[in-house]
C-alpha cells in the first residue's frame, strides 16, 4: 500500500529557519539518515523537499488560458515543505514512519513534533476488474 | 558464443550501439525507426549475452537483430500499403549483415551526435536522445538517471525523434560549414549531461546513474572523431579537471564542501594530469574558446596544493578573457569573485552591483550567495547573514540550501 506523508510546516512570510548551526546540522543529518533507512528497507518510493514559500505562485488561467500568477499569501497560510511516498505493508507502518519524521530534532535538539498528514494513495483497479 | 559476460561487456555493448545504429540508419535511410530497432537489439543483448555469452561477432549480432526488426517493420509497412511482391522480395536482401558491416563509416557516430543535438530540439530532448542513440543507454536507465517514470522518458525520446523526422534532416555528415555552426550545440549538450551528473551526484540523489562519467565517455569519443578541434579537447579537459575533485566535494553527511575547504589529497591526480595535458595541446592551437578558458581556470585551481596557493591573478586574467569571448551574467559573477580575491572584497562587491539590474540574475540565489561570501570577508556579518538566508530561500538544490543555511547559522553564532 502506498501512502503519502506530507510535512505542512512552512508558513508564508517566514524565511529559512534561524537555528544555531549545531541544531541545523543535527536536523539535516536526521533527515538524511531517515531517507537512507527508508531506501534500504525498500519502502521509499520517492521523497522530495520543496522550495521555500517565497518561490510559490498560485496560478489560474486568465483570458485565452494565459497563466495569471499570484504570489502574495497571507502569513497564516501553511505550505508543504516536503513529502515522502512510501510503499508499506500497513497503515500502522506509515504512521510509525510519520511519527519518526514528526520528532525530527529542532532548536536545542528537542523534537519538533511537527504535524505530518498521512493519506493513502489511490491505486489502479484491483486485478479481477482488469 | 564462448566469452563470459562481464561488466566490461556492458561497455562494449555501449561502444557498439552508435556504430550499429549508424550502419542501420544509413542502410535503411530512416533514423527514427532504426533507433527503435537498435534499442530493441540492445535490450535483447542485455538479456541474452549474460546467459549465453558474448557472440563471436557482437557487432554483427546487433546489426542482424536490428535489421531483422527493420525488415519486419518495412514488411508490415508494405503489407499495409498493399505494395507489389517484388518490393517485398527486395527487402530480403536488406538483412545481409556483412553487406551492412562493409558499409560502415567511422563518421556515423559523428552524424548521430549532430542528429541528436539538432537545433530544433529542446535541451532535455537532445540530452535524452543523445544518451540513448549515441550513449547506448536504455530508456529505463535514462529515466532512472533523471528520476522520471520510464513512460515519460520514452515519450520524450519519441517526440524528439518525431521532431527530427519532421525537420527532414538526411542521415549524412553536415557540410564543414554546417558542422562548425552546429558543433557548439553538440558540445553544449555534452556539457549539460556532465553538469547534470555533477550537480546530482550529491544529496538525496546518490543512487543516480553516473551521468558525469557517461558525458566524459561521450566527449572522449567525440574527441577521437574530431582530434584537431581545440574546443572538443577543451571541453574534455574541463570535465576531467572538474570531475577530479568529486571525492572531495561532499562530506560524510553528503554536505557540500566548497573548493577552499576541500581535502586536496582526495583529488584525482590522474584526471588532473590528463586534463592539463589535453589543455596544453589545445591552447597551443591558436583559437581559444569558452571551454578551453573554463578548463584553464579549473586547471589553475587544481594545480594549487593548498587553497591559499591559488594563483588568483591568473584566474582573474582568464575571467577577463572569458568575459570577452563569452559574456554573460554567470561569467561576470565569477569574475567578481576573482577580482575580490586579488583586489579585495570591496572591488568584488562593486562589480556585483552591475548584476542587480540584470533580470537573468537579479533574483538568482548565486548572486546572493556570492554577495554574502564577499560581505563576510569584508567583515559585514549582519549583511552577510541576511544574504546567506535569502540565497538559501532561493536555491532549488537541497545540499546547497543546507550549506547556505549553515553558513548563516555559523555567522549568527559567532
Amino acid at each position: 500500500m502506498k501512502y503519502i506523508l506530507m510535512m505542512n510546516t512552512m508558513r508564508a512570510g517566514h524565511g529559512v529557519p534561524e537555528w544555531p548551526q549545531k541544531d541545523l546540522r543535527a536536523h539535516i543529518a536526521f533527515m538524511m539518515t531517515l531517507n537512507k533507512e527508508l531506501r534500504e528497507s525498500g519502502e521509499l518510493v520517492s521523497a522530495e523537499g520543496l522550495s521555500f514559500p517565497e518561490q510559490a505562485r498560485l496560478v489560474r488561467a486568465g483570458k485565452n488560458g494565459t497563466p495569471v500568477t499570484d504570489g502574495v499569501f497571507p502569513e497564516s497560510k501553511e505550505f508543504l515543505a516536503g513529502y515522502w511516498i512510501v510503499d508499506v505493508d500497513s497503515a500502522e507502518r506509515a504512521y510509525a514512519i510519520a511519527a519518526k519524521v514528526s520528532a525530527a530534532p529542532g532548536p536545542g535538539g528537542a523534537p519538533l513534533n511537527m504535524p505530518i498528514e498521512v493519506r493513502p494513495i489511490m491505486s489502479g483497479p484491483p486485478p479481477e476488474m482488469l | 558464443m564462448t566469452k563470459p559476460w562481464e561488466t566490461t561487456s556492458e561497455h562494449l555493448l555501449r561502444e557498439l550501439a552508435p556504430q550499429v545504429l549508424g550502419a542501420v540508419a544509413r542502410r535503411f535511410r530512416d533514423f527514427s525507426t532504426a533507433e527503435d530497432a537498435v534499442q530493441e537489439a540492445m535490450i535483447a543483448a542485455f538479456i541474452q549475452w549474460p546467459k549465453e555469452g558474448i557472440p563471436d561477432n557482437p557487432r554483427g549480432w546487433l546489426i542482424q537483430v536490428a535489421s531483422r526488426r527493420m525488415t519486419d517493420q518495412v514488411r508490415s509497412e508494405i503489407a499495409r500499403r498493399e505494395r507489389e511482391t517484388a518490393v517485398a522480395a527486395e527487402t530480403e536482401s536488406l538483412t545481409s549483415v556483412p553487406e551492412i558491416e562493409a558499409d560502415m563509416d567511422p563518421d556515423d557516430t559523428l552524424i548521430l551526435l549532430f542528429m541528436c543535438c539538432h537545433p530544433a530540439l529542446s535541451p532535455s530532448s537532445a540530452i535524452a536522445l543523445t544518451l540513448r542513440a549515441a550513449g547506448g543507454l536504455t530508456t529505463a536507465e535514462i529515466a532512472n538517471a533523471f528520476l522520471v517514470p520510464e513512460a515519460t522518458m520514452a515519450q520524450r525520446i519519441s517526440r524528439a525523434k518525431q521532431t527530427i523526422k519532421t525537420s527532414g534532416t538526411p542521415f549524412r555528415l553536415p557540410s564543414p560549414h554546417e558542422r562548425a555552426e552546429r558543433l557548439p550545440a553538440v558540445l553544449h549538450v555534452l556539457y549539460l549531461i556532465f553538469s547534470e551528473g555533477y550537480a546530482s551526484s550529491i544529496g538525496s540523489h546518490l543512487q543516480r546513474f553516473d551521468l558525469a562519467r557517461e558525458a566524459i565517455r561521450l566527449t572522449r569519443n567525440t574527441k577521437a572523431l574530431l582530434p584537431d578541434n581545440a574546443e572538443v579537447a577543451g571541453l574534455l579537459a574541463l570535465m576531467l579537471l572538474t570531475d577530479a575533485r568529486r571525492a572531495a566535494r561532499t562530506g560524510p553527511d553528503e554536505e557540500l564542501i566548497p573548493l577552499d575547504e576541500q581535502d586536496r589529497s582526495l583529488w584525482d591526480r590522474l584526471e588532473i594530469s590528463e586534463g592539463i595535458e589535453l589543455l596544453t595541446v589545445a591552447l597551443s592551437r591558436g583559437s581559444i574558446g569558452l571551454y578551453q578558458l573554463q578548463a584553464a581556470i579549473a586547471a589553475v585551481h587544481d594545480e594549487a596544493g593548498r587553497a591559499e596557493d591559488t594563483d588568483w591573478p591568473q584566474i582573474l586574467a582568464l575571467y577577463e578573457l572569458l568575459k570577452r569571448v563569452s559574456p554573460g551574467p554567470m561569467v561576470t559573477l565569477n569574475h567578481a569573485i576573482a577580482a575580490a580575491m586579488v583586489h579585495g572584497s570591496a572591488q568584488g562587491l562593486q562589480l556585483l552591483r552591475a548584476l542587480d539590474s540584470d533580470p537573468r540574475l537579479a533574483s538568482h540565489y548565486r548572486l546572493d550567495a556570492v554577495r554574502a561570501h564577499l560581505l563576510e570577508n569584508a567583515g559585514d556579518y549582519e549583511a552577510a547573514i541576511k544574504h546567506y538566508r535569502v540565497a538559501a530561500a532561493r536555491t532549488t538544490s537541497i545540499p546547497e540550501r543546507n550549506y547556505l543555511m549553515t553558513q548563516a547559522a555559523r555567522l549568527a553564532g559567532e
